[in-house]
C-alpha cells in the first residue's frame, strides 16, 4: 500500500535518486542544496553506493561523470554559484553522451546573492549555460512528491538518451517539508542506459543503426572488455577526434535530434482548469504554490482562470501551450526572476494573446495576491 | 652520443618497441602529433612498458588525460581511454576508481594541466590517497598553445607570455603531491628511460595515490625560446644534469641548483580511499544483518 511520509524537497530528491538506482554522489557543500549531499552521505553506503565530498564544484561534476563512465548511475547537486562552475563539464557530458543528473537548487543571484532566498534565476543558464549548441533536458518540481518522482524520471531520461538532465529545484521546494505519497518500489519504472551486450574492442562505440532509427548509441562501462575512447572533441562514430565538417554536422544533428525527436517522451506539463479558462497563469517549480491559491481566489470572484505548468522546462512544452492559446484572453507568467520563461511564452504566443508578467527578484516569494492582481487587470 | 642501451642490441630493441606498439597502442592513430624530438612519446612508451612488465589487463586498465600536448596520449593507447577537460583528469579518474575500484586507473597529464588549472584536484586526490597513478609529462611550458610559461617554468626562463623572463617561482610537482599526502612520489626524465619505467611500475603497484613527475623536453617552444639547442642537446642536458636521490643527498643546495634529481622521493603506506569506503559499506551491511 502507498504510504504518506513527511519529507523535505531536498530529501525527496535523494530518496528518488536512490530509488532510480543512483549509487554514486559527488558533491560540495552549498546552500540551499547541502541537505542533498548530507543525506546522500548517510544513505548511499547503506545501499552499497558511494558518496564523496570533492574539493570543489568542478571536481564534483567531473567525478560524477567518471562514475557514470564506469557504469554507475551518478549525481551531483549544487546551487547557482556552483552551477556556474559546473558548466564546462556539463557540456562535456552532453557531447560525450554520459548519463548524469545535475541538481541545481536555485537561490537568488547573481554572484553570492542571497544564499537562503528563493529564486528561479537559473532557468536560462540551465538551457544555455555551457558553451556551444547542445541538447539539454531540464525538469522543475512543484512539490515534495514531485521532487521524488521527477528525480526518478530525471535519471530515466538521462539513461535512455545518454545525456545530462538538470533537476532544477528552487529554494521553495528544496526546503519545503510536507506529506509525500510514496508508491511501492515495484510500481516505479526504472530505465537503464542502452548497454553493449557483447563487448568487442573492434566495435565503433558511437555507431548507430540508422535504418532502425537508432539515435542513442549503446554504452560500454569501462572495464567491460570493450576498450574505446571518450573525448570532448568532436568525434566520429569511432570515438576519435575528427576535423571533418561532415562528421561534425552529423554528430551535432544527432545530439540535438535525439532530444527534440523524443519530445513526447520527455515533455511533461500540468494543466489545471484550463478547459474553460480565459486567463492562464504560466508558472513552474515553487511558484506553483502561490499560483494555485491565486487561481482559486480568481475563480471565487468569477474569473475563469487556469494554470499551465511546465514540469519539463526544457524542452519547453511549446506544442501544448500553443494549442491552449485559442481560448485565452490573457496569459500571466509568474516566476522568481526578472523575466526568463516569459520570453519563451512571448515567443510562442507571437502576439496572439497579451502576456503579463509577475516577477520577483528581491529574495521574497511571490504572493497569491500579486498574481491575482495581474489576472484581474483588464 | 652516448645512449643508455644496456646490453640490448639495436635490432632487438626495435623489435621490443614494435611489440609494445602492437600490443598497447592503436597503430591506426599513429604516428602521434607530437613534434619531432618531443619527450612525450618516450614517456608514453615508458608507461606502456611498465604496464607490460606488470602484466596488467588492457580491459581492466583506464588511461585518463586532460587537455594539452600530454592529453593526446590517451587516444594513442589501446585501453579504456578518456580525454577529459583541462585540468580535470584526476577528478574524472576519482569517479572511475570510486565506481569500480577493480580498475587500474592511470592519469597522464601535463605540468600546466595538473599543477595550474588542475592543482586543486592534485593536492586533494593526494590527501585522499585514492588509488590513482599520475604520470606527469612535465615540459615546463604550455606546448599546445605555443609556449607560454607554466608553473614549472624556471624563474627567469622565457616563454611567449614571459618575453622579459619568468618572474614566478616554479613548482616541484612531485614535492607538492608528497606534501599533500601522496603515498608514492617519484621523479623521472625522458632521458632516464629504465629508471622511469621502474618508477612508474612501482607507482602503479602502490595501492594509494602515486605520482611520477617525468621531465619531458619541448625543443619546439621551451628549447627554442631559451636557446637550449635541439632535441638531442636537451636530452644531453638531462643526461648530464640528472643525479639520483642518493647522490643528491650528499650534495649541498648550491651543487643541486641546476640538477635534475631522479628517483623515489617518498613512499609510505596509508590506507587507500576506495578500500576504506568498501570497508564502510561492509560494516554497515553487517550491522544491518545483526539488527535483523
Amino acid at each position: 500500500m502507498d504510504q504518506v511520509v513527511l519529507m523535505q524537497g531536498n530529501e525527496a530528491c535523494v530518496e528518488g535518486a536512490i530509488a532510480a538506482g543512483m549509487r554514486l554522489f559527488a558533491g560540495y557543500p552549498i546552500t540551499p542544496s547541502t541537505e542533498i549531499a548530507e543525506l546522500s552521505a548517510y544513505r548511499l553506503p547503506q545501499v552499497g553506493g558511494k558518496f564523496i565530498q570533492m574539493e570543489d564544484e568542478i571536481a564534483s561534476i567531473a567525478c560524477a561523470i567518471g562514475g557514470s563512465v564506469a557504469g554507475v548511475k551518478s549525481m551531483t547537486a549544487t546551487s547557482g554559484p556552483g552551477f556556474s562552475l559546473k558548466q564546462e563539464n556539463l557540456g562535456y557530458a552532453c557531447l560525450a553522451e554520459i548519463p548524469l543528473v545535475v541538481v541545481d537548487v536555485q537561490r537568488m543571484g547573481p554572484s553570492t546573492g542571497m544564499p537562503t532566498s528563493p529564486s528561479q534565476g537559473d532557468v536560462m543558464m540551465a538551457r544555455w549555460g555551457t558553451h556551444g549548441d547542445h541538447p539539454i533536458i531540464v525538469i522543475s518540481p512543484s512539490s515534495v512528491t514531485e521532487a521524488y518522482y521527477q528525480t526518478i524520471r530525471a535519471f530515466n531520461l538521462s539513461e535512455r538518451y545518454r545525456t545530462p538532465v538538470i533537476f532544477l529545484m528552487d529554494e521553495i521546494i528544496g526546503h519545503l517539508r510536507e506529506g509525500m505519497q510514496m508508491k511501492e518500489a515495484e510500481d516505479i519504472t526504472i530505465v537503464n542506459r542502452p548497454t553493449v551486450q557483447f563487448p568487442d574492442p573492434k566495435r565503433k562505440p558511437y555507431h548507430m543503426n540508422e535504418k532502425k532509427g537508432q539515435m542513442v548509441p549503446q554504452m560500454a562501462p569501462f572495464g567491460c572488455g570493450q576498450r574505446y575512447n571518450i573525448t570532448g572533441l568532436i568525434h566520429d562514430e569511432s570515438g576519435f577526434p575528427t576535423n571533418s565538417t561532415e562528421e561534425a554536422e552529423k554528430l551535432m544533428y544527432r545530439l540535438m535530434h535525439k532530444i527534440s525527436d523524443n519530445y513526447k517522451d520527455i515533455v511533461r506539463y500540468e494543466q489545471v482548469n484550463m478547459d474553460d479558462a480565459d486567463v492562464a497563469i504560466v508558472c513552474y517549480g515553487g511558484t506553483m504554490r502561490a499560483a494555485q491559491t491565486a487561481m482559486e481566489m480568481a475563480r471565487a470572484k468569477g474569473v475563469r482562470c487556469g494554470i499551465f505548468r511546465p514540469v519539463t522546462i526544457w524542452p519547453f512544452p511549446e506544442r501544448e501551450l500553443t494549442a491552449a492559446l485559442g481560448g485565452l484572453k490573457k496569459i500571466v507568467v509568474a516566476e522568481h526572476n526578472c523575466g526568463q520563461i516569459v520570453l519563451e511564452v512571448e515567443r510562442l504566443t507571437r502576439g496572439a494573446c497579451p502576456v503579463a508578467f509577475v516577477g520577483k527578484y528581491n529574495g521574497a516569494v511571490i504572493t497569491p495576491q500579486e498574481i491575482l492582481q495581474k489576472v484581474e487587470e483588464a | 652520443m652516448k645512449v643508455n642501451t644496456g646490453d640490448v642490441n639495436a635490432a632487438s630493441r626495435t623489435k621490443q618497441m614494435s611489440n609494445l606498439i602492437y600490443k598497447y597502442m592503436r597503430p591506426e592513430h599513429l604516428p602521434q602529433i607530437w613534434c619531432p624530438g618531443c619527450g612525450n612519446g618516450i614517456i608514453m612508451r615508458d608507461v606502456a612498458q611498465a604496464i607490460e612488465n606488470l602484466g596488467l589487463s588492457r580491459n581492466q586498465t583506464v588511461i585518463v588525460s586532460g587537455i594539452g600536448c600530454s592529453s593526446r596520449a590517451a587516444g594513442y593507447m589501446d585501453f579504456n581511454t578518456i580525454h577529459t577537460t583541462h585540468g580535470r583528469a584526476i577528478a574524472f579518474a576519482t569517479g572511475i576508481k570510486l565506481a569500480n575500484p577493480e580498475l587500474e586507473v592511470i592519469v597522464i597529464a601535463g605540468d600546466g594541466d595538473i599543477s595550474a588549472i588542475g592543482g586543486n584536484h592534485l593536492i586533494h586526490a593526494a590527501r585522499r590517497n585514492i588509488g590513482l597513478t599520475v604520470v606527469v609529462m612535465n615540459n615546463s611550458t604550455y606546448g599546445m598553445t605555443g609556449g607560454q610559461y607554466s608553473p614549472t617554468t624556471p624563474t627567469n626562463a622565457y616563454g611567449t607570455t614571459a618575453p622579459y623572463g619568468n618572474l614566478d617561482r616554479s613548482f616541484d610537482i612531485a614535492g607538492l603531491a608528497y606534501g599533500a599526502g601522496a603515498s608514492y612520489a617519484a621523479r623521472g626524465s625522458a632521458y632516464h628511460v629504465q629508471q622511469t619505467i621502474g618508477l612508474i611500475q612501482d607507482g602503479i603497484r602502490n595501492k594509494g595515490f602515486s605520482i611520477i613527475d617525468v621531465a619531458s623536453i619541448c625543443p619546439t617552444y621551451y628549447g627554442r625560446k631559451n636557446k637550449k639547442g635541439d632535441a638531442v642537446e636537451m636530452m644531453k642536458w638531462q643526461r648530464d644534469h640528472g643525479v639520483t636521490v642518493e647522490q643528491a643527498a650528499k650534495m649541498d643546495p648550491e651543487q643541486l641548483k641546476d640538477k635534475l634529481v631522479i628517483g623515489l622521493l617518498h613512499h609510505a603506506q596509508y590506507p587507500e580511499f576506495t578500500y576504506k569506503y568498501d570497508m564502510l559499506i561492509k560494516k554497515l551491511a553487517e550491522e544491518r544483518e545483526a539488527n535483523e
